[in-house]
């Protein structure tokens, strides 16, 4: 019988090894999946996996594709260090899309660079304000964020929703569901293609991430409280000072990446403003495992999936299904391979008295 | 020596995979027509898009060796619709159907960037040199089931599951009222809003709680089969959405109110081989067959002979539904005795005719 056994430090060998492997096996599972649809495998990988990195074009859309979820992704991957589950920066982008765009609607006049760092600003704020709400209940009545920060995102929704049908609607519109188009200044200024300031403001926010993990007490504190929670009480640590402030910070990289696609890649308010990136930036916080550099890998990638299973459509006439099937495969591999990097497979039976004779040992 | 044999075998199949997938792409035909669609929900919603899909094979089957079609599903109405869009351009087609109202403004932004590719937008009302617009006058099929509708339902009541309040889905509503008023002054709409195009949950929910509140006829502005399945199963009667859905309710569908996408989609694939594609603006009913009716059953003769020659004399243009007196909710006349709504009230319609027991959400 195959038994997990836990390493007494993370493996340096699988850390790297273990999304090789993933991504390995994920290739051998897709042929056979496309191949038993009647797709071509080796066409259908590279569609999938390469022909999105081999224009300058789609290289642009996938930083475009990439942003929103590298700015969650940052924010996310401090709180989860502190243990601080908040599983609603879909709903903080909404609330930050909306705040950033109360400027253009609300003060058309105000048309200048001020008035799109104020967007900016806004929209950071609106994120964390509403990301304030699950952190004041957890830490006055003890809630748990999970459910609570989750069900605000519905919420957001059919505010967002309630706006741009009514007092917030385009009055030449016809009456249809969406604001006025944002111009000038209320643009967020491209770089290249469609990649707008947003990127730049991504890269900073990793950036940040870093400076705090590695270089800052308040990283330390986030660590000891995620890690051993007593300890950083005796360290002198608030447990609901890090719980606002990590929920503070990722709400506001959330709001920022709404106010980004709203005034980036949008142009206008509108009913639905995001995919689900705040939840898809879940997969990016975990699959980057919570480091700076892991969450712009994980970007990248899951934005890699979301072009290549475009393209794999297109190209092959691959229904939209089987390509977010791949996706999940993919993504379910490498989280689970990462298990390797923390235990070890050992086969029962055979080196069962090794097992036990060291398991002795160190008692 | 063995082990870099292996390494080197290895590299070699890599190589041929990928030399494999470039020749492909580059073996692909150069000289048809591509015509390119995206669409908002997945073409088995037998509902909006599954219709729009059906156009697009109506094409390749009309069409033959002239043409290449291929489709994009599922694409959210947001960022991620330029892309889409742009994706169709690049990769050679010349003429792109962008089959939702949301896609809109991606649609005018990309067309800027190729003004040699013929783009067409349903259901919105943004225009440019390679930007068509097109709809269907859907209101027509509707006047015509809430006439039925009111001759069929006991109770005189009936359960309308309608998504988002934009003008298209309010004139509807208005239009299935105003034929049944026509049958049955004193009859009754519920409506529940559900805020979504397609989501088969939710929809049989509001059919479910329409039921409960008293409507024993079901009819909806939503893309799924979900409603017709739960009148099915709850005995009462239904009309179908989009598309003949008379396999989901063998014994409640009364009838459909069917898009009919072929004929002007194949039509302007041949425009613009023939090199006479124009910008332009069509808004087809009855008439030009891009409404239709699905086969009248689950009825007595007398409402099919009443519902066929309604279905005739909208056809031939001697009823409009919309032709006066027409009041809306606060008693305010919209139209006079005998005069018709234009087509620019029609398109911008955000108000109830009397008798609606339901609020606008404004």
């Amino acid at each position: 019988m195959m038994v997990l056994e836990k390493r007494a430090a993370p493996s340096r060998w699988w850390s790297i090894g273990a999304p090789l492997l993933a991504l390995g096996m994920a290739v051998v599972l897709g042929a056979l999946l496309f191949a038993v649809l009647g797709h071509a495998p080796s066409r259908a990988l590279y569609v999938y996996f390469v022909e999105p990195l081999t224009s300058a074009w789609s290289l642009e859309e996938l930083a475009v594709k990439a942003t929103p979820l590298m700015l969650i992704g940052a924010g996310l991957a401090l709180a989860y260090r502190a243990n601080v589950w908040n599983i609603g920066a879909e709903g903080q982008l909404i609330m930050g899309a909306i705040a950033g765009s109360a400027i253009p609607i609300l003060l058309p006049g105000w048309n200048d660079a001020l008035a799109m760092l104020a967007m900016l600003l806004l929209g950071a704020a609106g994120g964390a304000a509403y990301a304030a709400i699950p952190a004041w209940l957890k830490n006055r009545f003890n809630t748990n964020e999970i459910l609570t920060s989750l069900m605000l995102v519905y919420v957001a929704g059919l505010f967002l929703d309630w706006l741009v049908r009514g007092p917030w609607r385009d009055p030449m519109g016809f009456n249809f569901p969406k604001s006025v188009a944002f111009d000038g200044w209320h643009v967020l200024p491209t770089l290249t293609g469609r990649v707008h300031l947003g990127f730049v403001l991504a890269l900073l926010a990793v950036l940040i991430l870093w400076v705090i993990v590695h270089h800052m007490r308040a990283g330390l504190a986030v660590r000891v409280q995620g890690i051993a929670p007593r300890a950083a009480r005796f360290g002198g640590f608030s447990a609901p000072s890090i719980t606002l402030g990590v929920m503070l910070f990722s709400g506001a990289l959330a709001g920022l990446a709404g106010i980004g696609e709203v005034a980036g890649a949008i142009g206008h308010l509108q009913p639905s403003i995001s995919p689900g990136y705040g939840f898809a930036a879940i997969i990016v916080a975990v699959l980057g495992r919570l480091s700076p550099i892991g969450v712009v890998f994980a970007a990248f990638l899951l934005a890699l999936t979301y072009l290549g299973g475009e393209a794999a459509q297109l190209a092959l006439n691959m229904p939209a299904k089987v390509a977010q099937a791949f996706q999940g495969l993919l993504l379910f591999l490498i989280l689970a391979a990462e298990v390797l990097v923390h235990y070890r497979i050992r086969w029962r039976g055979r080196a069962h008295g090794a097992a036990r004779a060291r398991q002795g040992g160190g008692a | 020596m063995k082990h870099d044999m292996k390494l080197a075998l290895a590299a070699v199949l890599g190589i041929g995979v990928l030399a494999a997938g470039v020749a492909d792409s580059a073996a692909q035909a150069e000289e048809k027509l591509k015509v390119g669609f995206i669409y908002v929900g997945p073409i088995g919603d037998h509902g909006w898009s599954y219709q729009h899909d059906q156009g697009r094979l109506a094409i390749e089957k009309a069409l033959g060796e002239k043409v290449q079609t291929s489709y994009l599903e599922k694409v959210p109405e947001g960022a991620d619709a330029e892309r889409a869009l742009e994706r169709l351009a690049r990769s050679g087609h010349k003429l792109i159907f962008a089959t939702s109202f949301g896609y809109m403004d991606s649609v005018i932004k990309v067309a800027k960037r190729y003004p040699d590719v013929k783009f067409e937008h349903a259901t919105g009302y943004k225009r440019a040199k390679n930007v068509s617009i097109y709809s269907a006058r859907f209101y027509e099929g509707r006047y015509i089931i809430g006439k039925i509708a009111a001759k069929m339902s006991k109770k005189g009541m009936a359960g309308y599951i309608a998504s988002f309040p934009i003008p298209e889905v309010v004139r509807g509503i208005n239009s299935f009222m105003l034929g049944a008023q026509s049958v049955n002054p004193d009859f009754k709409i519920k409506v529940v809003w559900v805020n979504s195009w397609y989501d088969p949950g939710k929809e049989a929910d509001a059919a479910k709680v329409l039921i409960a509140q008293g409507a024993d006829i079901l009819t909806q502005h939503t893309d799924s089969a979900a409603p017709m399945q739960v009148a099915q199963e709850k005995g009462i009667l239904a009309f179908g959405q989009a598309s003949d859905m008379i396999k989901f309710g063998p014994k409640a569908q009364l009838t459909a109110v069917i898009d009919d996408w072929a004929p002007y989609y194949v039509q302007r694939a041949k425009d613009v081989l023939d090199g006479k594609w124009q910008s332009q603006d069509t808004w087809g009913g009855l008439a030009s067959g891009m409404v239709k009716m699905a086969p009248y059953t689950n009825m007595p003769d007398d409402v099919k002979k009443m519902a066929q020659e309604t279905e005739e004399a909208i056809r031939s243009g001697k009823l409009h539904p919309f032709t006066g007196p027409i009041y809306d909710q606060d008693g305010k006349l919209r139209a006079k005795e005998g005069e018709a709504l234009s087509d620019k009230v029609l398109l911008g319609m955000n108000w109830y005719v009397k008798g609606i027991d339901d609020k606008l959400p404004k």
